[in-house]
């Protein structure tokens, strides 16, 4: 095997971690209510668990410095993708409702959002 | 001599045109097989022998007539994640059990305007969640190696039916790892195209800016061929790229001599099983045989990759599934799983008021510095390989209580998806009780070609994929 000769740029953060051995918690009830989950005193339980732990591993992250260093979220450099805004066919109102459980007079039922 | 299930896509089309038998015979032949072993391997969640038929039919008539179109004749199975119009679309989740779409995905589209026979719709981890093929609500999918042992996930039924076959080719979407594992697991290949290569139009969303849509086939060759017909730019999909398309197929008789392969060395770590490792060095011997330099490269935030995934994926997550209020289509929020329902309170949590900046932030800049360790291993290097799991497949239960344990078997892949490179997984031979290991050859952003040319010398050289699994 041949070494490669240059230096990879990026390098291994010598920061510190933090506090990455204490687990994080979670409160899970204020969660699921803003997922809009329904949870049992079980399933509260063993999520708890499941996701702190989760969330300790994850704060592992927080050893590398990052400072200065800009956010990816598209990858391939794409930008302002934009179209023609002209109308076409698209689906009818029938087809739109067609696997609803909930509908009344060809639109979607849904319950009051204000009083 | 074959039975027509067994073939491979080139294979049977040039058998098609030659007339040595029609796609109805190739059709029945596939649906005869997935009955078969339908209850010992739960591949499919929904079968369309009719309808496959009728089309067969058609093909064949078109066939009689002198017409050739890419896959003309070709039945294939897709995860039930692509919508299908008028046939029911799961995502294995009873959120989804009743749903049948209005409309095509567009790569189920351009399939099918190339002359593919749809024959069913293939399990999965519910939502792509999963690295196992457990995680569905229709029950797991098995191992047709061993039907004790998990197939890989998260689409495991469109592997599972290529390895047994069940169907010449089947579609996939790789978000984390979710093709290249199962092939692995399954000794099939599977591509993980560029992110953006492929339309992501009409496929339930799992995480918007990982998702890739690619798909499982017996050869090198194959893959390529179903490219040829999937790859392209689609108004539909915002994300996808304008660069043209051209015959994926050209590179693949070139030979690798002179290429540099790159082996990331914080890929090889004393983590990997032996067994893996032993396969491994043996590959790489075989590249250098096949007259390619190797080198050692590194990739240093390589570890931090679960972590940077296990908050990116679960908030990405958590936002496709908020769509899902038992409203328009589908049931209420009470029927998702287990695992869906950790991963939309994860990125809840993620995304929430006072930890954005500490999470999703800090998940996207290390973003950045992955990328970046894989734009400057390209600088000087054509392509990297590495294994795709750490593991060999583990048995059914075995990781099922233990989500982060089970997150782990994806740290060899996730890293693709978050960088947007492609990866090809192809055959890289067996354990000591048979079950398959696979390697993966990954390139620069829109280097499939490339990928096709390396993992086509490898496949002529090692004839892995000529190996099935022995079934009842």
């Amino acid at each position: 095997m041949i070494p490669l000769r240059k230096k990879p740029t990026t390098q291994l953060p010598r920061g510190l971690a933090l506090s990455y051995n204490n687990l994080m918690k979670i409160d899970i009830t204020h969660v699921a209510k803003l997922a809009n989950l329904q949870l049992n005193s079980q399933e509260k339980e063993k999520f708890e668990k499941q996701l702190s732990e989760t969330l300790t591993y994850v704060g592992k992250l927080n050893s590398i410095d990052t400072k200065g260093v800009e956010p990816t979220s598209q990858v391939t450099g794409l930008e302002n993708v934009i179209r023609e805004d002209q109308i076409k066919p698209s689906l009818t109102q029938e087809k739109a409702l067609s696997n609803t459980f909930s509908e009344h007079n060809g639109m979607f039922k849904v319950k009051a959002i204000l009083e | 001599m074959k039975n027509l299930n067994q073939l491979t896509v080139s294979e049977a089309k040039a058998r098609l045109k030659a007339k040595d038998f029609t796609s109805v015979e190739l059709a029945t032949a596939c649906i005869s097989q997935i009955k078969k072993y339908k209850q010992e391997l739960n591949a499919f969640i929904t079968i369309i022998e009719k309808e496959a038929l009728e089309q067969s039919a058609k093909a064949d008539k078109l066939i009689a007539d002198g017409h050739d179109l890419p896959l003309l004749g070709i039945p294939l199975a897709l995860k039930d994640l692509f919508s299908t119009k008028g046939i029911k679309t799961t995502a294995a989740s009873n959120v989804l059990k009743n749903y049948i779409p209005e409309y095509d995905a567009t790569t189920v589209k351009k399939l099918k305007d190339a002359g593919a026979i749809i024959l069913g719709k293939t399990n999965l981890d519910a939502w792509a969640h999963g690295s196992s093929g457990e995680n569905s609500d229709f029950g797991p999918t098995r191992n047709p190696w061993n039907t004790k042992y998990v197939p890989g996930g998260s689409s495991s039924g469109s592997a599972v039916s290529v390895a047994s076959d069940m169907c010449l080719a089947a579609t996939g979407t790789d978000t984390g790892g979710s093709i290249r594992l199962p092939a692995c697991f399954n000794n099939v290949v599977g591509l993980k195209p560029t992110y953006g290569r492929v339309s992501r139009y009409g496929i339930i969303a799992m995480a918007s800016s990982l998702d890739s849509v690619g798909h499982f086939t017996k050869t090198v060759g194959d893959s390529a061929l179903l490219f040829n017909v999937t790859a392209g730019q689609d108004i539909m999909d915002g994300t996808t790229l304008p660069e043209p398309v051209f015959d994926f197929t050209r590179s693949l008789e070139k030979g690798i001599k002179g290429l540099k392969i790159g082996i990331p060395k914080e890929f090889v770590t004393k983590d990997i099983d032996r067994e893996v490792k032993v396969a491994f060095e043996k590959s790489v011997k075989i590249f250098e045989e096949l007259g390619a330099k190797i080198f050692e490269v590194s990739l240093p935030y390589t570890e931090y990759g679960i972590a940077a995934y296990y908050i990116i994926q679960p908030s990405e997550v958590s936002s496709n599934l908020a769509r899902y209020d038992g409203i328009r289509y589908g049931a209420d929020r009470g029927s998702f799983g287990d695992e869906a329902k950790r991963r939309i309170m994860l990125g809840t949590f993620t995304l929430s008021s006072g930890y954005y900046d500490a999470y999703y932030k800090k998940a996207m800049q290390v973003r950045t510095l992955i990328k970046k360790d894989f734009d400057d291993a390209f600088e000087n290097i054509d392509a990297l390989i590495s294994p795709v799991c750490p593991t060999l497949p583990w048995k059914l239960g075995e990781k099922i209580n233990d989500p982060l344990k089970m997150y782990l078997s994806d740290a060899l892949t996730v890293t693709a998806n978050i960088a947007g490179i492609p990866s090809l997984s192809v055959p890289a031979g067996f354990s000591s009780n048979k079950l398959p290991i696979g390697i993966q050859i990954m390139g620069k952003q829109l280097s499939e070609e490339l990928l096709f040319q390396i993992g086509s010398a490898f496949e002529k050289q090692t004839n892995y994929y000529k190996e099935k699994p022995l079934l009842r």
